[in-house]
């Protein structure tokens, strides 16, 4: 069982890089409702790729799911625009429509669709290692594992290579317009970034639990961090942590996984909150001291 | 014939379906400061943006140098509010000003030392440059326009736009920036304010446009900035307009005294 605990360390921790990531971005482009959405409303084009292409081909799946979150996104926009709705009505109108969708198809055709919807909405990363690709004799490890490999080393590329472009749209959209640059490229480029990373991601944490890690480790790094890379090495220290201890604790208690990895994050949050305060406490009370020893 | 660095032909804009602009034309002249005046939700900052291109026109032509913006993009620098900007993003001022030079960049290029030296520059200019690694969380008010600025000079442009920069700021700021506006004049470069305070019109603007939703008038400040004008710009509701008649009316006596 040791080989079967690797693959399932291994597959939370990569979920844990690719959605930190991206959360990085999503956060500071304050749009983690959209990401929310997104990973909620992918369910529907994961099903209807399944119904559509009658396989459970990868590709497909993906293709299916990146449609469906940048359609989230688009539609949520035009209903904000067209409609005069507040941006997160609009959001939580869109998702919450599509989601349901997924659910209703999911339980019509429950019979040529393989995939339940306890597994959808929290995952079942303990099933990572019994779904192997087999290549003539070989395991080449989990198929899980091999999807949110790919969809990792794809956010890192886009970042590292872009990382300017994304610091530019991210800091001021109007600005980055008045210097020729295609924010809408970039906007929707992230979108796709975030639907392919939540649909890997939903057979180890599901649709509910990736919220967690999209949102909450970037946000504890927006905390401290004083520059974007900062921000981005420290939201993948925060996920990575967050994924080791809680599988550890997982394994000791008995507890989901998936569920103790987020609670973890959660807890990370709030303590760094509580070192930020105490830190500002500190300061405050040493430039007292300082103040009053000058007086003196 | 040189074309002039902004002209404006029959703008009209609106929000969501009311009328903010309407039938707007101007036309500005090369190497001078030039101030847009109004009252509030007059349409100033609408006005800005539209000729940016960031607020879609209902109908109007926009011409810089004589050509469409796209074709002149980067030698326009925008100066966007102090308050449409996000003070808390983790960057810091020398980053910030070296967006400046973005446009230049491919998206995967990283900016090059000649770029660097251009930023520390603009960041000299405008006195900031001890202030490079500071986080702009950390600055006040004055700075983060001054920050703002040298974001637009390491741009090095022809033509600036700025919406409210001498809004809420120090002394020193204003200082620095009356002293900016004197050396890009010298180069023959054009600065555009939207500017609210009447009180400073005259000493740092040549050329005052002003706006009510519609266009009021334009030209060289002592022609155009008149009790008749401010009146029907300003509506006779503003107190500021009233210190302002106090102002031309003691002028106006001390000329008599200085006649006589």
């Amino acid at each position: 069982m040791i080989m079967g605990d690797f693959w399932i360390l291994a597959t939370a921790s990569l979920v844990g890089v690719s959605t930190a990531l991206v959360g990085v971005l999503l956060i500071l482009r304050r749009m983690s409702l959209l990401g929310d959405a997104i990973s909620h409303s992918v369910l529907l084009g994961i099903v209807l790729a399944y119904l559509i292409s009658g396989s459970r081909s990868v590709i497909a799946m993906m293709i299916g799911a990146t449609l469906i979150g940048l359609m989230t996104a688009w539609l949520s926009n035009s209903l904000h625009r067209l409609g005069k709705l507040q941006t997160d009505a609009s959001i939580g109108i869109i998702f919450t429509w599509f989601f349901a969708m997924g659910v209703i198809l999911i339980s019509v055709y429950a019979g040529q669709v393989d995939l339940d919807q306890d597994c959808v909405l929290y995952g079942e990363i303990t099933m990572v290692p019994f779904d192997m690709v087999i290549m003539g004799e070989k395991m080449l490890g989990p198929r899980a594992l091999w999807l949110i490999g790919g969809v990792t080393l794809l956010n890192l590329l886009v970042v590292v290579v872009a990382f300017e472009r994304f610091r530019l749209v991210s800091y001021h959209p109007l600005l980055a317009l008045t210097l020729g640059v295609n924010v809408t490229f970039w906007h929707y480029l992230l979108m796709t970034l975030v639907s392919l990373t939540t649909v890997a991601s939903f057979e180890a944490v599901g649709a509910i639990l990736v919220v967690a890690l999209l949102v909450i480790p970037a946000s504890s790094a927006y905390l401290w961090a004083r520059s974007l890379k900062q921000m981005m090495w420290a939201a993948v220290g925060y996920a990575q942590s967050a994924v080791l201890l809680g599988y550890a604790l997982a394994a000791w208690l008995d507890l989901a996984i998936a569920a103790a990895i987020a609670t973890l994050t959660g807890l990370q949050l709030l303590l760094t909150i509580a070192v930020m305060q105490w830190r500002q406490w500190w300061r405050r009370r040493v430039s007292f001291r300082d103040r009053d020893a000058y007086t003196r | 014939m040189a074309f002039p660095p902004l002209s404006v032909q029959q703008l009209s804009m609106r929000y969501q379906h009311n009328p903010v602009l309407t039938d707007v034309s101007f036309e500005i002249p090369c190497g001078q400061t030039v101030a847009i005046l109004g009252p509030n939700g007059a349409g100033k900052s609408t006005l800005l943006k539209g000729m940016m291109g960031l607020v879609p026109l209902m109908s109007g032509r926009v011409r810089f140098f004589g050509d469409p913006l796209a074709k002149r993009q980067l030698s326009i620098a925008y100066v966007p509010q102090r308050e449409e900007s996000d003070w808390d993003f983790p960057i810091n001022v020398m980053d910030v000003v070296l967006m400046g030079r973005h446009g230049r960049l491919r998206f995967w290029q990283r900016p090059t030392a000649e770029d660097r030296a251009l930023a520390t520059e603009a960041l000299a200019e405008v006195k900031m440059l001890a202030f490079q690694d500071r986080q702009i969380s950390e600055l006040s008010g004055g700075q983060q326009q001054r920050v703002f600025l040298a974001r637009a000079l390491a741009q090095r442009a022809s033509l600036y736009l700025m919406d409210e920069p001498f809004a809420g700021v120090d002394m020193t700021t204003e200082r620095a920036m009356t002293d900016l506006f004197a050396r890009l004049k010298a180069q023959d470069k054009t600065i555009v304010c939207v500017h609210h305070d009447l009180n400073t019109v005259e000493a740092y603007f040549d050329w005052v446009i002003l706006i009510n939703s519609r266009l009021v008038d334009a030209g060289p400040t002592s022609k155009v900035l008149t009790e008749d004008n401010l009146k029907k710009t300003y509506g006779g509701r503003l107190s500021l307009l009233n210190q302002m008649t106090e102002k031309m009316y003691r002028s106006n006596i001390d000329k008599v005294h200085d006649d006589a």
